[in-house]
């Protein structure tokens, strides 16, 4: 580099423009590569609103019906693109309103940035009008949290708030903005944020922890990976199909591990927990050697604590220190992340097949397609089921759609039977499980992947808890597909009520309106059916609409979903009725 | 059920406002009981140390500075036994003056507790004394007999017998 090149680029990065804090935060998002964004406007965020009318050819503004649809959009948009997700909100309610989606995005991880307006400084502390403490509120449900009173503080905070949101085990950040720094002005220059002094994204992997590992598992007679979200997260799906595939190992995932795997792969055998697939859970009892990657052994994971996998030694490949030994104690943990620690180990595993111990996964599986798929997917009696819908919906599709779900019954027979072809397929509200996702998360996800079908599954529960969010579909035209599973009822809750009080139905039988007419009046086309021979056309004609599309399937009313691990039970404990 | 310790906590931060917040969250979710408390500079420019104490299994206490150590702004978090540092609390009395200059029993127990006269007026007088918490707790009962105006205690401070490696670590940051 020449001495004239080193002076010119000096040049250019300390080059300053005189801005107002409401412009730069737009710039900031802009130098971030934002180019969407998902909000409602107010009184203490009026002055970013503003510039952004001036940016709106490069940034675009999605208005949700709802701040809490705001938060879930972008939870979408950064699950299926990768990319950190943007919402914003004004003061007050505003800010309180985005928490739900904060604290789901914080339990499932998440990358996302929420900005929020806040009163001016002079005003803080004094009750002022739409004044909430947002940084106390959110401090439990975010990874970093801040607030800034001075305009020259925002750039520094912006990209520190971007860093931290996508690096490591990714997760929310809240940035609350007082309105006088919006207003203030000061000389603007951005650098994007590579280090935190006081935080250690990623581990580097240990080579001596993977020897270990590697050792482990290839002493194995009888191993069993399970996965998660940390696979997805880490861009990790085509290394863990070489180690799955080298060291011949049956391979259950999580249910935000979905998809990163194709589920026609030969060692893909289901998903494990509370109403995953019979085997993973029965054999998780009998492993002699148990590999998480990833996953965080939740409770609807692991059940009881106290007899999960107590025969097996456990390797933990994980990103997050703190996640080691926090439930399961490990007999090897690979700190780092994923794509780094499982390309480490590859060179390391013998070449095996582990066929007689397959078998034992394939057997069982016959056991529960018997017992309980053939019914769910392929049922003889009248009603309609959940289970056949989704299979409709595979067979439409050729798994190649991405499954957004909300939480309830529906959410587990979509996250059972769905076939994904694709990494990053199944959007869900895991860790909180939240009722009101899907149909906001949708949102995001379609409009970060418009070239991908994107199929929401909901039920006639969550789906009202959002339900304004059509509102945000018919003006954007986001092409979404609907599909709410209507059995007028809180179908998981009725079903717990049925096997563990006593079929007391308190308050979960739901009188329902008439969604396709709701639907209408938002201009989205849409059908009722409620007969076996009327579901593929009706599938078809909502895959084939170019615009969005709402399907409402009556669905019977009192089915359940097995099999199920009672909470509290042992994982081989799985009920297959 | 694993026995239940005492521990002290040290966490080396940021000096950012909120960060008491993140880090008493932790604990208050997890139903702990902190039992003393103590912010301060450290040995370190511009970083602030937490001194943090509570009684718990040291199963749970692993996994508490681990929750506190994935918090952005916490540098490094430890926990100690008793026997790994030497720890002192600090207080003050405000005592009536009378009981100085007419209760001789006072004055011996302040030469013995070598507890220290901060300030001396007509009407009250103020004992300063650091030392382990039953020291002090001795000195409170002793005092009480003869009626104690107000008293106050500061938390738990402590440093390790051994080195923390902390300084290494931040040597490589600064």
């Amino acid at each position: 580099m020449t001495t004239e090149t080193v002076k010119a680029t000096q040049t250019a990065t300390e080059k300053t423009v005189r801005i107002s804090g409401s412009e730069a935060i737009i710039k900031c998002m802009l130098a971030e590569g934002v180019e969407i964004l998902y909000g409602y406007p107010g009184g203490a965020i009026m002055p970013v609103y503003d510039e952004l009318y001036k940016y709106r050819d490069q940034i675009h503004h999605v208005l949700t019906r709802h701040e809490q649809g705001a938060a879930h959009a972008a939870q979408g948009y950064a699950r299926i693109s990768g990319k950190v997700g943007v919402a914003m909100a004004t003061s007050g309610p505003g800010a309180t309103n985005l928490i739900t989606g904060i604290a789901d995005a914080q339990i499932d991880s998440t990358p996302l940035v929420c900005i929020t307006g806040q009163v001016a400084s002079h005003l803080l502390g004094s009750d002022a009008f739409q004044e909430t403490d947002i940084v106390g509120i959110s401090t439990p449900v975010t990874k970093w949290n801040v607030q800034i009173t001075k305009a020259a503080d925002i750039p520094e905070v912006m990209a520190k708030a971007f860093y931290i949101a996508r690096s490591g085990r990714p997760g929310p950040v809240l940035v609350d903005i007082t309105k006088d720094a919006q207003f203030e002005e000061f000389d603007f220059k951005y650098e994007k944020c590579k280090s935190v002094r006081s935080y250690k994204s990623v581990c580097k992997t240990n080579p001596e922890s993977v020897k270990k590992a590697a050792d482990l598992i290839n002493s194995a007679k009888k191993p069993m990976i399970v996965w998660g979200q940390g696979i997805i997260l880490g861009k990790a799906e085509a290394e863990l199909k070489a180690v799955i595939e080298k060291a011949g190992i049956p391979s259950a995932w999580t249910i935000l591990g979905a998809s990163a795997l194709p589920t026609s792969h030969p060692l893909n055998i289901g998903m494990v927990g509370m109403h995953g697939n019979y085997a993973p859970n029965m054999l998780t009892n009998e492993c002699d050697v148990l590999i998480a990657i990833g996953m965080r052994f939740d409770d609807r994971v692991t059940g009881n604590l106290a007899t999960y996998a107590k025969q097996a030694k456990v390797v933990h490949f994980e990103i997050d220190p703190a996640e080691i030994d926090k439930n399961v104690k490990t007999d090897v943990a690979v700190l780092g992340d994923a794509k780094a620690s499982l390309t480490a180990l590859l060179p390391l595993l013998n070449e095996t097949t582990h066929t007689e111990w397959h078998n034992k996964f394939k057997e069982l599986y016959a056991v529960e397609y018997e017992k309980v798929i053939k019914d769910d997917l392929h049922p003889t009696k009248e009603g309609l089921t959940m289970g056949e819908v989704i299979n409709q919906i595979n067979e439409q599709s050729k798994g190649d759609a991405a499954i957004v779900s909300d939480v309830g019954q529906h959410q587990m027979i979509a996250c059972r039977y769905a076939k994904f072809n694709k990494t990053k397929s199944n959007i869900t509200s895991g860790g909180l499980g939240t009722m009101g996702f899907a149909l906001p998360a949708a949102i995001g996800a379609k409009m970060a992947a418009p070239d991908r079908d994107v199929v929401a599954i909901i039920g006639d529960g969550g789906y009202q808890m959002n339900i304004q969010e059509l509102g945000t579909i018919f003006q954007q035209k986001v092409p979404v597909k609907i599909v709410v599973l209507n059995n007028e009822f809180l179908g998981m809750v009725r079903q717990w009520q049925q096997l563990f009080f006593d079929k007391r139905y308190a308050s979960t039988e739901m009188t329902n309106p008439d969604f396709v007419a709701i639907a209408k009046g938002y201009y989205i086309d849409a059908k009722r059916v409620s007969k076996r021979e009327e579901l593929a056309d009706a599938v078809a004609e909502m895959m084939a609409c170019e615009g969005a599309y709402f399907l409402e399937v009556c669905v019977e009313k009192e089915d359940n979903v097995f099999p199920m691990i009672p909470t509290g039970a042992s994982v081989s404990d799985i009920r297959l009725s | 059920m694993e026995n239940i310790n005492t521990y002290t906590i040290s966490i080396y931060t940021e000096n950012n406002i909120g960060l008491l917040n993140r880090i008493s969250a932790i604990f208050q979710r997890r139903h702990i009981n902190i039992e003393s408390l103590n912010t301060s500079i450290s040995e370190i420019e511009g970083v602030s140390r937490f001194t943090i104490v509570v009684n718990l299994e040291e199963d749970r206490i692993k996994k508490i500075v681990g929750q506190i150590e994935k918090q952005v702004e916490v540098i490094k978090a430890y926990y100690h036994t008793d026997e790994e540092t030497i720890y002192q609390e600090s207080c003050m009395f405000k005592l009536k003056s009378d009981l100085l200059f007419e209760e001789r029993e006072i004055q011996n127990i302040i030469k013995d507790s070598n507890a220290r006269i901060v300030t001396v007026n007509k009407e009250f007088f103020v004992l300063e004394k650091s030392g382990r918490r039953n020291e002090i707790e001795q000195l409170y009962r002793d005092f009480s007999a003869y009626g104690i105006m107000q008293f106050v205690r500061s938390g738990r401070i402590a440093v390790t017998k051994d080195e923390m490696k902390i300084s290494q670590m931040l040597a490589a940051f600064n």
